[in-house]
């Protein structure tokens, strides 16, 4: 039986009004979820040209869910996606032309080709890069509510993480330390359903990541990773409430990884009906319809952003090409930090 | 000039940046209310509140991550493992995260994280670790492992200061028993420079933490035979002073590389290496190495003898470099 808050779906535009978004604040989501599926879909294209050395990730059907916490979260506050969170660094103002130059191991990209993939962060616009060792972001994003609770900031951390990784100790010390000193942290878990072909039962046994929550000492919600106004609302919530003091919220999102863990990856493990019914409940779509329902989208609004989208795309992938390759004679600089490198805004 | 111990010049560096930099602060196992299991930080909660002295829950990978988003949030911070075997859980979190966040993503990492090591008190396998070497392998990470008080004072203070993850290796068997005079004032001692331990002209000793007071009971010894030894405590092992090294071969032209962690895989297998690849042609005899057998730390006192590397076992050694 459930223990968590099993959060509902969002009606009206009065509602999402009432949540802190107006409409040309719902056009921006929905250009934002269009360009985090665009960024993945033109990756996999670079990768099947052979432009992409090693593997290729994607986080589709899992748009609206790191779309919609990314836009609750506030300026000052900060963030570690993972890899099925592209809509985080969009929706945070990352240029997909740097993204695409990250995947294909380039000097422009934000690791300058010394890291792959979504391994990548700005810090500049308050994320923080991810590491293979899922949920090892946990802790840190802990530490930085930490940083905010000792001075005393009204600034709040989102640590995100999946279903799969919550099976791990870094998921639990976290949520301990966290809990028992009310941090300011919002904790979301991507459930996709897949932790690569590992189904959730042999990840948890609860109904619910999000229900262990109450065995931490604060709540637990899960949401409908497909409905970004309910994502949206709820992380509002969760992040408003951890900034007053209220401590962490452990947030599920709930949708189906719709591709492989990665791209060599055909997902045969998963049974199609399932694929069938989760494709019906398409994020992006899903959003379109409630915006022509609810916000009057017209053809030609869906047009317009359709055509930015698109050659936001291409000539990010242009710029992106003609990136040089990373010069092999600097790859010892840095693996030490120097006093200069401290200079930055964090650290005054 | 004051006379502290060891483990008082500790106290007092920590102390010191607490007061001088409001972002620093502790954290660890009964680092608070009980002041630390070894009681470096006896008074500190009440001199500094509970949100700048942090007693965590038994979770070291929530308080080296947690350290970790506190450094890059600006904090310096210190993480207190209350025995340096306990790094072990928190491997994750300073090796894949911390070590690396700077050359990958520009991040720098500022934290020290303080590691009560070393044996001699029957602490058992789980208690008496020395793992720098596993650390200095690893590309961004320091490793500092003072031996005198005046150093623990100055390398406590360099670590804090420095914008990288830095493991400072406190040894237990020095805490109490080693006292020496520590400037009152605020200094630093930087890292990765080596200190002369004594000056010697016949054999060289590199060697680092509690075993340069072994080296030197056994200098001692063999001074009395007319065998003059050099003791180099190289005071941080990554970075380390190759230069000093290779200077103090290069002036006796023989050379016993000691530590007690385990020899297979040691920092002194490095540290040979080094010397055979730059100053072969300086060497009058091979290089020698002396560290504790490949055993975990054992228990029972006569075993834990035989395991910890004696003034005996370094006098013979030397012995044996001086008749080469």
């Amino acid at each position: 039986m459930a223990i968590a808050r099993e959060a509902g779906p969002v009606g009206s535009l009065h509602e999402v009004r009432e949540a802190g978004l107006d409409r040309e604040d719902l056009l921006t989501v929905y250009r934002n979820m269009l360009v985090t599926r665009g960024v993945e879909e033109r990756g996999h294209i670079l990768y099947r040209q052979g432009k992409i050395p090693g593997s290729f990730y994607t986080g589709r059907g899992n748009e609206a869910a790191a779309v919609g916490v990314a836009t609750a979260m506030g300026p000052d506050d900060v963030g570690t996606p993972l890899h099925r969170d592209m809509g985080v660094h969009i929706t945070r103002g990352v240029e997909p032309w740097r993204i695409f130059a990250q995947y294909m191991g380039r000097q422009d990209g934000p690791t300058h080709g010394r890291d792959g993939n979504v391994h990548m962060a700005d810090a500049q616009l308050g994320l923080i890069a991810m590491v293979s060792h899922l949920p090892a972001m946990l802790p840190v994003a802990t530490g930085c509510a930490l940083a905010f609770r000792i001075r005393e900031e009204a600034r709040v951390a989102v640590g995100w993480f999946g279903e799969g990784a919550s099976a791990r100790g870094d998921a639990h010390e976290s949520m301990t330390f966290a809990g028992t000193r009310k941090l300011p942290v919002v904790f979301v878990c991507d459930n996709n359903q897949w932790a690569y072909s590992t189904p959730t039962h042999y990840e948890f046994a609860t109904e619910h990541v999000a229900d262990r929550a109450e065995a931490y000492g604060f709540e637990g919600v899960v949401v409908d990773g497909t409905d970004v106004l309910a994502v949206y609302r709820e992380a509002k919530r969760a992040i408003e409430k951890a900034r007053a003091g209220g401590g962490p919220t452990l947030l599920e999102c709930l949708t189906l990884r719709m591709e492989g863990h990665a791209v060599h990856d055909d997902a045969f493990y998963v049974p199609k009906p399932l694929f069938e019914q989760w494709a019906a409940s398409d994020p992006i779509e899903r959003f379109r319809s409630w915006l022509r329902d609810n916000a009057d989208l017209t053809d030609d609004e869906e047009d317009e952003i359709a055509a930015g989208v698109k050659k936001l795309l291409n000539d990010s992938l242009q710029r992106a090409e003609e990136s040089p390759q990373p010069d092999p004679s600097r790859l010892a600089e840095g693996v030490f930090a120097s006093p200069e490198d401290l200079d930055t805004p964090h650290h005054k | 000039m004051a006379e502290l111990t060891y483990l008082q010049a500790i106290s007092d560096g920590l102390r010191t940046e607490m007061r001088r930099d409001k972002r620093v602060f502790l954290i660890g196992e009964d680092v608070g209310v009980y002041g630390g299991a070894f009681k470096v930080s006896l008074g500190f909660q009440e001199e500094f509140g509970a949100w700048r002295v942090i007693d965590a829950p038994l979770a070291e990978t929530a308080i080296v991550g947690g350290c970790t988003g506190a450094a890059i949030m600006g904090m310096r911070p210190v993480a207190e493992m209350q025995f340096a075997d306990f790094i072990s859980c928190g491997w994750d979190q300073l090796v894949t995260v911390a070590a690396k966040q700077r050359w990958r993503a520009g991040t720098p990492v500022p934290m020290v994280v303080r590691l009560p090591s070393g044996g001699g008190f029957s602490g058992g396998p789980f208690h008496s670790q020395n793992p720098e070497s596993s650390f200095a392998h690893i590309p961004g990470l320091k490793c500092v492992c003072p031996a005198t008080p005046e150093d623990a004072k100055g390398l406590l203070i360099s670590a804090i200061e420095d914008p990288n993850p830095v493991l400072y290796f406190e040894h237990k068997h020095l805490y109490r028993r080693i006292k020496g005079e520590v400037p009152e004032e605020r200094y630093t001692t930087p890292l990765g420079k080596a200190r002369v331990h004594r000056g010697g002209d016949d054999v060289s000793v590199i060697t680092w933490g509690a075993m340069v007071y072994t080296a030197d009971e056994a200098a001692q010894q063999l001074g009395s035979d007319g065998v003059s030894v050099e003791i180099v405590d190289l005071r941080t092992v990554m970075p380390w002073d190759k230069a000093a090294v290779l200077e103090s071969v290069r002036k006796t032209s023989k050379v016993l590389v000691l530590h007690e962690d385990t020899r297979s895989g040691g920092f002194g297998g490095e540290i040979a290496a080094t010397i055979a690849e730059e100053a072969f042609e300086d060497l009058d005899a091979p290089v020698k190495r002396l560290a504790a057998p490949d055993t975990p730390v054992p228990f029972s006192p006569p075993l834990e003898k035989a395991f910890i590397p004696q003034v005996e076992d370094v006098v013979a050694g030397l012995r044996e470099l001086a008749e080469y």
